[in-house]
């Protein structure tokens, strides 16, 4: 699925001409779809420098609570710090969860090889697949390399549907459906932050306001 | 941007690549810095999450809705009836991501093909 997903996103860059040894530094250097797909949308809507990076910024937030746990469990607090810092760029959805998952059968000193060599591995077939996205994008009929552009936006939402799990991802999913469109009419730069900053905070509160209601009434019921 | 041919268009395309790649880096090096020194299971944390799923959701929609590139020229309905294809799946084989993205983009690029986009 990764490989197929970075196929989807190599071909979404030449789709905007963005030529693919900057589609493959895209994914070596980022290595965080969702920053990569919208950085490639906003250069394609002609958006500003400052504009990609707030937008990409807030996008993998998600990196720094999965560093903060992930880090400590890899590298003894006694070794050169900048070990740690070349390794967290390895840091990833999948790469985290497998290690986090395995890292109680692992010696300590077993921990970081581990890491590294799935998560290079899961890295060199990113790469793959942009490079096979890129290529076969220009050399299909034209339906299927839309497809193939097609599958950015449908890999996505099947990911967030599959995370939809509380109150507060549903309610920040639909909001913010409804208004990335919305506000990307107004204001074409800064329509994807403020959709992140409105729907993420509606629910953010809804989160909450469901969780207090669950704590009310399991008083109720207490008392 | 896309209007500057050549070189300078080339030049900041890298450099939209480079300024992504440091916003990602920046919360991996901002984790090590702060790792084992914070706690992650806050309300702050918490709202970040939410605000990148809502952004999330908003560029799919986006993408979906009002698409920027080769997909803009595919009709609006053959992409809201492939969207709803991909969601059926998935809801119907319980939730299964592969099944959803597979049938979506085979239902689009069906579509597509047969000239009703």
């Amino acid at each position: 699925m990764i490989f197929a997903s970075f196929v989807g996103f190599g071909s979404l860059c030449r789709s905007v001409e963005l030529p693919m040894w900057l589609g493959l530094a895209s994914t070596a250097t980022g290595w965080a779809l969702p920053g990569q797909v919208a950085m490639v949308e906003l250069v394609g809507t002609g958006a500003s420098l400052a504009a990609i990076a707030v937008a990409v910024a807030l996008s993998g937030s998600r990196l720094l609570p999965m560093t903060v746990t992930l880090v400590p469990q890899l590298i003894a607090p006694d070794s050169p710090r900048w070990r740690a810092y070349v390794v967290a760029h390895w840091i990833a959805v999948t790469s985290w969860l497998i290690t986090m998952s395995e890292r109680h059968r692992l010696d300590r000193g077993a921990r970081t090889p581990f890491f590294l060599g799935f998560a290079l591995t899961l890295w060199l077939w990113s790469l793959a697949g942009t490079v096979v996205g890129f290529t076969v994008a220009g050399a299909v009929p034209p339906a299927m390399m839309l497809g193939l552009v097609f599958l950015n936006p449908i890999y996505f939402l099947m990911v967030l549907a599959a995370d939809a799990t509380d109150r507060g991802r549903v309610v920040a999913l639909g909001s913010g459906a409804v208004l990335g469109p919305m506000f990307h009419l107004v204001t074409a730069d800064w329509g994807l932050m403020l959709t992140g900053f409105a729907a993420g905070s509606a629910g953010f509160l809804a989160s909450r306001a469901h969780r207090n209601a669950h704590r009310l009434s399991g008083t109720a019921a207490d008392g | 941007m896309a209007d500057g041919a050549g070189v300078g268009s080339a030049l900041w395309l890298a450099a939209a690549v480079a300024t992504a790649a440091a916003a990602t880096y920046a919360w991996r090096g901002l984790g090590v810095l702060l790792a084992g020194r914070i706690r992650v299971d806050g309300a702050a944390f918490a709202w970040i999450g939410y605000v990148a799923y809502g952004l999330l959701a908003g560029l799919i929609a986006r993408m979906i809705l009002l698409p920027a590139g080769p997909l803009a020229t595919t009709a609006l309905g053959v992409r809201l009836a492939a969207t709803g294809v991909a969601l059926a799946v998935f809801f119907a084989a319980g939730r299964h991501l592969v099944a959803g993205v597979v049938a979506g983009v085979v239902a689009f690029t069906g579509l597509v093909a047969l000239g009703v986009g």
